[in-house]
């Protein structure tokens, strides 16, 4: 049985690990691009990038002042009682950190321009639901940055032109973002399915660690021949110019319709902040993205 | 690609020394301003009306930090810059009526801003997207806040900063601009990517 207060109390733990800390593949990933920069303006801006990590690290400080809007995924054991209140505890989770951390307030009604000052509103946090076997409950946070997600496209393509027209896509909407998302940044792209599946696959893939290479191994290539491509414009760091434009670019896909080609692109900034835990029956938790004392 | 330390009050001749690629780190006073707060200030001005501090040769910043009040005495905790094209339909009358020098932010700005910059004499100093600890460390005291009544993050908020930086000068007053620069040279290489891509 687990109890409504741990799951709250996990969660604001989670929010505060995300916002505070890194996971270690993404401070891998800025680290290499740091020592492979050849420009001095590029190495300055990954050099700056390090300090501020370290910093928000050592003083548990927010790693950037826009700490997102946030969105929950969790994966509810079917066993599992009370799945019908967690969603009141990430709501309440999500009140208690904004003040204990702290969040910026991040919820504004789109027509009256309110700002609740809570992070919470009608469908805020975003709470993404997955019903597995057993007795466990997955929590994955994912505060998602506004200037990264202006940029994000879907393009409805057309399925002739197939895989080229995907390419031509990314590459086109790297280029019109220039300097806007923060980069270096990641990728993540999905085709098929249709304009909201695509969507949601694209951001999904932002949940996977950096160093976990594609299972499919042409969809590997592709992602390699895309972190290449997009690499190769030049845009850089902070779009001052420099190798590292991308740290990396993850696919994945859902069957399409005939007629249709829709590809996702959901662009994360550096700050590609995100936390996991997994709780147990018996209350037990363990922490699956950051080490935890 | 030189690195300057600069203290404010800053010179028209001082900044027109700078080139796109050098570093500054600031120190003195600089204040922060995000949309509302370009607009009030140029509202006041056009009314006849005094800002409440003389912004001459100092430095302003695309920033909406995240404060706390503690011991009645304000800190920053988190100050990265915000996207600067926001404020584009502001900066060049905010130049030329109040003769900042330094224009700090992220993304870089356009033509209008790259001409007044050239005019009056001021650089565009990118600091890095997300650093926001960073900027706060160098912020080193919270002089005053002004126009509260925009909320905290659009209000004015007048730093006292030690090494603020780096600042990489993306736009000079000699009419350079890296970030388009280097947005051109992407453009240009574009039907080469397509080709590599097998296109």
């Amino acid at each position: 049985m687990v109890s409504m207060q741990v799951v709250e109390n996990v969660a604001v733990k989670l929010l505060q690990l995300a916002v505070t800390e890194l996971p270690q593949d993404v401070k891998d990933a800025l680290q290499r691009a740091h020592r492979e920069e050849d420009t001095q303006v590029g190495k300055s801006q990954l050099k700056a990038i390090l300090d501020n990590i370290d910093l928000a690290e050592k003083t548990s400080a927010p790693m950037c002042q826009d700490t997102g809007v946030i969105i929950f995924y969790v994966k509810a054991g079917s066993k599992l009682d009370g799945i019908d209140k967690i969603e009141d505890a990430l709501r309440k989770a999500t009140i208690r950190a904004t003040k204990q951390v702290p969040l910026r307030p991040n919820a504004v009604n789109p027509f009256t321009q309110k700002n609740t000052s809570d992070n919470t509103g009608r469908h805020i946090p975003y709470i993404h639901w997955e019903i597995v076997p057993g007795d466990t409950l997955e929590l994955t946070v994912l505060p998602k940055g506004g200037g990264s997600e202006n940029v994000s496209a879907l393009g409805m393509l057309s399925p002739s032109q197939g895989t080229n027209a995907l390419k031509k896509f990314v590459i086109d909407t790297i280029i019109n973002a220039g300097a806007k998302p923060c980069p270096p940044t990641i990728l993540g792209i999905a085709v098929g399915g249709g304009a909201d599946i695509a969507m949601n696959l694209a951001k999904q893939t932002l949940l996977k660690p950096l160093n976990q290479p594609n299972p499919d191994p042409e969809l590997a290539k592709l992602e390699q021949e895309l972190r290449e491509a997009a690499n190769s414009t030049g845009i850089g760091p902070m779009g001052l110019g420099g190798k590292t434009t991308v740290l990396d670019v993850k696919i994945d896909y859902a069957y399409r319709h005939p007629a249709s080609y829709p590809v996702a692109i959901v662009v994360q900034c550096w700050a590609a902040r995100r936390a996991s835990a997994k709780i147990y029956s018996n209350e037990k938790i363990e922490y699956i993205s950051h080490k935890v004392n | 690609m030189t690195t300057y330390p600069l203290r404010t009050p800053i010179s028209e001749k001082d900044v027109r020394k700078l080139v796109v690629n050098d570093t500054i780190y600031l120190t003195g006073t600089i204040v922060t301003a995000r949309d509302s707060a370009h607009k009030k200030a140029l509202d006041l001005h056009k009314n006849g009306k005094q800002l409440p501090l003389n912004l001459e040769g100092l430095a302003v910043f695309h920033c909406g930090p995240i404060v706390k009040k503690e011991n009645h005495e304000w800190n920053v905790l988190a100050a990265g810059p915000t996207t600067s094209t926001r404020m584009e339909p502001f900066e060049d009358d905010f130049i030329k009526n109040f003769k900042v020098r330094v224009v700090i932010g992220k993304g870089g700005m356009g033509k209008k801003t790259v001409d007044a910059m050239k005019h009056y004499g001021a650089v565009y100093g990118a600091f890095t997207g997300g650093a926001a600890v960073l900027a706060a460390k160098a912020i080193k005291q919270v002089k005053g806040v002004e126009w509260t009544d925009l909320g905290m993050p659009e209000a004015m908020w007048i730093l006292d900063v030690e090494n603020f930086g780096p600042l990489t000068v993306a736009i000079d007053t000699h009419g350079n601009n890296l970030f388009q620069t280097i947005q051109t040279k992407a453009e240009t290489k574009k039907q080469k990517i397509y080709k590599t891509l097998g296109f």
